[in-house]
C-alpha cells in the first residue's frame, strides 16, 4: 500500500503540470465578451467628441493601440486602415484609442499610416480599464446592439477583420 | 495648444474653486501622462478620501502591465492612473469591496494578487497546507522508522562450537 502511494502521488502534480504548460500565461480571456459595451466619450486628436453611444445601430472595432507599441500596432495600423476603408459605407465604424501615449507620438504615427478613421487619446486610462485592457494593441468587436462578441489581443489582421465584421453584419441589428 | 489649455486650466484655477469644480472632470483632457494622474487625483478627489484605504485596495490589485507588482508598488503610468480611478471612486461614495469588485468585473479574477477562496482556487490555498502536513508525516515516519532500535535476529551459533564453550568453561579451574 505505501509503496504505491509516492509514486501514485505524483499523478496529481503530473496532471496539473501538464495543464499549466498548456495555457498560455498572457492569453487571459475577458470577462467582457458578451457584455454590453462600457459608454465612453472621447475627444478625438482633431477635436471632435465622439461617443459610442452615437454608434448604436453600428458595428464597431473599438482599437487600443500606442506608437511606443511596435511591431504589433504597426503591423495592423495599415490593415485597419484598409479594412475601414472597405467597410465604412456599411454601418461599420472603426475607432482607435491611443493609450499610455505622448500626444505628438500618435498623432504621428496616425499622419504616417495615413488613419483616417478616428482616433482619440485615453489620457487618464478610464476607458482601458473600462475594458480591462492590459496592452496593447487590443480590439474589441462590439455589435449593433451594443455587445462586446470578440476581444482579440495582438495585431488585427485583414482576413480577422472581415471575417468578424461580416458574421456581426449579417445579424439582425 | 496642450500649453493654451493649461494655461486656461491654470486661470480657471485663480479666478474661482467653484468654476474649477465643474471643470475638473474636463481637465485630464488636456494632458497625458504623468501630468494627467497628478491631475486626477487632487484635483478630482476631495480630501475626506483616506489614503490609507486607497493603499489597501491598490495593494489588492495586479499592475495589469507589469510582472507581479500590485497597483500600490509599480512606478508604470497605467497604475498612477488606476490608483487615481480608485481615488476617484472611494470619493463618490463606493466601498472598497466596490471598487475591486469594479475592477474583477473589467479583467476577471486575474486582476486580484490573492486569488478568491473559493471552487478550483480553495487548492491554491490548500496546497501549501496540506504539502506541509504530508511533508511532516513522511518526516514523522522515516524518523521513527531510523531511530526505532532493531531488533537484532539471534545469529545462529555452531553446536559445534557450542560444545567446544562449554568443555572449555568446564574446564576452568
Amino acid at each position: 500500500m505505501w509503496r504505491w502511494l509516492i509514486p501514485l502521488s505524483v499523478v496529481p502534480v503530473l496532471g496539473l503540470l501538464a495543464y499549466g504548460f498548456r495555457v498560455n500565461p498572457r492569453d487571459i480571456p475577458s470577462p467582457l465578451v458578451g457584455r454590453p459595451a462600457a459608454p465612453f466619450v472621447l475627444r478625438t486628436f482633431d477635436g471632435r467628441d465622439l461617443s459610442l453611444a452615437s454608434l448604436r445601430g453600428r458595428v464597431v472595432v473599438l482599437n487600443f493601440w500606442a506608437s511606443w507599441c511596435y511591431p504589433a500596432c504597426y503591423e495592423e495600423a495599415p490593415a485597419l486602415e484598409r479594412s475601414w476603408r472597405a467597410y465604412r459605407d456599411r454601418e461599420v465604424s472603426v475607432v482607435g484609442v491611443a493609450i499610455q501615449d505622448q500626444p505628438d507620438a500618435a498623432r504621428k504615427f496616425i499622419a504616417d499610416f495615413s488613419l483616417s478613421f478616428p482616433n482619440a487619446p485615453d489620457p487618464d486610462g478610464k476607458v482601458s480599464v473600462d475594458y480591462g485592457v492590459y496592452g496593447v494593441p487590443e480590439t474589441f468587436f462590439i455589435d449593433r446592439a451594443g455587445r462586446i462578441r470578440l476581444k482579440q489581443t495582438g495585431a488585427v489582421s485583414d482576413d480577422l477583420f472581415r471575417g468578424e465584421v461580416e458574421k456581426l453584419l449579417g445579424e439582425p441589428a | 495648444m496642450r500649453r493654451a489649455g493649461l494655461l486656461a486650466l491654470a486661470l480657471a484655477v485663480l479666478v474661482g474653486g467653484r468654476s474649477v469644480e465643474a471643470r475638473a472632470p474636463e481637465a485630464p483632457r488636456l494632458a497625458t501622462g504623468p501630468v494627467a494622474a497628478a491631475a486626477t487625483g487632487p484635483v478630482n478627489a476631495p480630501p475626506t478620501v483616506d489614503e490609507e484605504t486607497v493603499r489597501r485596495v491598490a495593494t489588492q490589485l495586479r499592475c495589469v502591465v507589469c510582472q507581479n507588482l500590485s497597483v500600490l508598488d509599480s512606478p508604470s503610468e497605467m497604475a498612477a492612473q488606476m490608483r487615481a480611478i480608485i481615488r476617484e471612486r472611494l470619493a463618490a461614495g463606493e466601498s472598497p469591496e466596490q471598487v475591486v469588485q469594479y475592477f474583477v468585473d473589467k479583467y476577471g479574477e486575474w486582476i486580484l494578487l490573492s486569488p478568491r477562496e473559493h471552487g478550483f482556487n480553495l487548492l491554491v490555498w490548500a496546497a501549501p497546507v496540506v504539502s506541509v502536513l504530508v511533508g511532516l508525516a513522511v518526516v514523522a515516519v522515516l524518523l521513527r522508522r531510523w531511530t526505532r532500535p532493531r531488533a537484532r535476529p539471534a545469529t545462529p551459533i555452531d553446536p559445534a562450537l557450542r560444545e567446544r564453550i562449554r568443555r572449555e568453561l568446564d574446564s576452568l579451574p
